[in-house]
């Protein structure tokens, strides 16, 4: 017991050694853990970069001499790259754009008026994520050609846009809206219409954002579905023409590796600087 | 008045409620009729009963697709695991926590194709992970990660997980944000241990994050089909081939859609099977634990 006291500091500083030790293997784990995550991709720029070689080949080359932007040069004059982009870019836009409308339009009712049918509605909607959906994407495809919409932009975006997550996402932002904003509104002889383009919709936005950065990731990477409908590979997004590129000039890893990278991009760069949202969408989804 | 009020909400509500009629109430339900008829998109569909279903049942790539599926479920109780230990990591307020965060996220908002064709080259005879591998003595001779029937399950295995830990991690973060933090300072005061608090308060709190993400992660994993898609085309010798992927072959290539629909309710029964076991098994805890 007598010890105790001049022995104090030994088993503070011991503790605080200790201490150090634990945070110092913490980060080697998260760091170990990072590099097998991010450090592919790492590669696959590094590849696309490169004067020569491949993506094969001892030892994997990380910092390519010389770099160069040969490769992208190369894929964006050789390959139909900026055609699979603009494809692309059309239609993760258009899918944005009619989701969030859709979605805006659906959420409101739902919130905030009272009807007949209102609840069995929304837990239809609601319900209707149980259901198994793979089994449709059968006869979707014959829907589409009895619409004749095989090998259309159209055929790729329409069956995304009546967004369950996005329909109860905004009902809850619409529920939130204090009543007096609404009534006030009223008073001034606003009709529905106007009360939901004027008060109500500005009053979501946030939630618009943050679907729109869900519905972005989601159109920019979907896969299966085009793979499906669309048949000419001049209409094919960049996720089914890279894939295609890939069987047709296995042999040029460079170029397709150039190619992966501006696809990647995008996601990458909206991922990085709207990360809160992005982290708020999957949230919102899970707890759904 | 109430009624011009009602009008209004249905025109607002119209629009998706076209669209989810037809792009996902009708063809459920008829697609799951469908099953009971032969169907080839040119002629008209003709009743065959159940036809469809005593086919499958000696059907010998129904089977392999069926096992294939089945193992692949091994993919859950991995990924849920490492996802809830890698929550408890990123938890902790470390400087930079937010670049690790992200860095584990990156996988998940990459597109399948680009992950799979990266994949692709990793695993080659001569790609990295054998180069990896060979230098730090694991192996002995290159390993052919997705060519040899017996491993390339595996290795595809490998890459949904890969991909899907960072998303699972969000998850698991997020239900334990929601646990408000005294349960743990007065189990901590009670003289709990470290140990003694993650397995008897944290964990058992998570429970309804653990069920949301491991019914989630196993409809996924039984539907698994553009990893293999992209990376083995279900090879080599059906090693890969799931039932998503045998249905997309007999919808799309074969154009069987009855006989796809016969294999998409098989996968359907198995799906919502496994999620009543999966609720049966998780369905306590939460904060109504305590």
């Amino acid at each position: 017991m007598a010890g105790y006291p001049a022995r104090a500091p030994a088993r503070a500083a011991r503790r605080r050694t200790a201490h150090a030790a634990a945070t110092a293997a913490h980060y080697a784990g998260l760091g170990a853990l990072a590099i097998v995550t991010a450090f592919p991709f790492l590669w696959l720029l590094a590849t696309s970069l490169r004067a020569t070689g491949s993506v094969f080949g001892f030892p994997p080359v990380l910092i390519p001499r010389p770099a160069t932007l040969a490769n992208f040069a190369g894929v964006w004059q050789t390959m139909p790259i900026g055609r699979f982009a603009l494809n692309t870019v059309y239609i993760t836009g258009m899918g944005i754009a009619l989701t969030l409308l859709t979605s805006a339009l659906a959420g409101y009712p739902l919130a905030r008026m009272r009807f007949p049918g209102r609840d069995v509605i929304f837990y239809a909607i609601v319900g209707s994520l149980m259901l198994p959906q793979h089994v449709g994407l059968i006869l979707n495809f014959v829907t589409m050609m009895r619409l004749h919409l095989v090998d259309t932009y159209a055929a790729v975006y329409l069956p995304g846009v009546a967004s369950v997550f996005g329909i109860f996402l905004l009902r809850q932002a619409y529920l939130v809206i204090p009543q007096e904003i609404e009534d006030a509104a009223r008073i001034d002889g606003a009709g529905e219409l106007r009360l939901w383009a004027q008060v109500m919709l500005p009053l979501v936005a946030p939630a618009l954002a943050t679907l729109a950065i869900v519905e972005f990731t989601a159109y920019w990477n979907s896969f299966l579905w085009p793979l499906i409908v669309l048949k000419s590979p001049d209409r094919y997004p960049l996720a089914v023409g890279l894939l295609y590129l890939s069987g047709l000039f296995a042999h040029n890893t460079r170029y397709i590796a150039a190619g992966a990278v501006l696809m990647t991009l995008p996601v990458i760069v909206v991922f990085v600087a709207l990360q809160r949202y992005f982290l708020r969408g999957i949230t919102l989804g899970a707890v759904k | 008045m109430a009624a011009r009020r009602a009008l209004a909400a249905y025109l607002f509500l119209l629009p998706a409620l076209a669209l989810l009629g037809v792009f996902t109430f009708y063809p459920v339900v008829f697609g799951t009729a469908l099953s009971l008829f032969d169907y080839d998109v040119i002629s008209p569909p003709r009743f065959v009963g159940a036809a469809h279903f005593r086919e499958l049942w000696t059907d010998r790539y129904f089977w392999i697709a069926l096992r294939n599926s089945l193992v692949y479920l091994a993919v859950v109780p991995a990924l849920q695991l490492g996802a809830i230990v890698l929550a408890l990591w990123v938890r902790r307020p470390l400087r930079g926590i937010g670049w690790f965060r992200a860095a584990y996220y990156l996988p998940v908002v990459t597109s399948m194709v680009v992950a799979g064709l990266l994949w692709r080259w990793l695993y080659d005879e001569s790609g990295l992970v054998n180069y990896v591998l060979l230098r730090l003595r694991m192996i002995h001779a290159p390993v052919h990660w997705l060519s040899d029937p017996s491993l390339a399950l595996y290795a595809v295995m490998a890459v949904t997980l890969w991909k899907g830990l960072g998303y699972y991690m969000v998850i698991y973060l997020a239900g334990l944000e929601a646990i408000p933090p005294v349960y743990e300072e007065a189990a901590a005061l009670d003289g709990a241990g470290a140990a003694a608090r993650l397995f008897r308060v944290t964990i058992p709190l998570l429970r309804p994050s653990i069920l949301l993400a491991s019914t989630l992660s196993a409809i996924a994993a039984l539907r698994v089909f553009e990893e293999m898609y992209v990376m083995t085309g279900g090879g080599p010798v059906y090693s890969t081939y799931t039932l998503f992927y045998y249905m997309f072959d007999q919808a799309f290539n074969a154009l069987h859609l009855g006989y796809a629909a016969a294999v998409g309710v098989v996968l359907a029964a198995v799906t919502i099977g496994l999620s009543v076991v999966n609720f049966r098994l998780l369905r306590q805890g939460g904060l109504s634990y305590y």
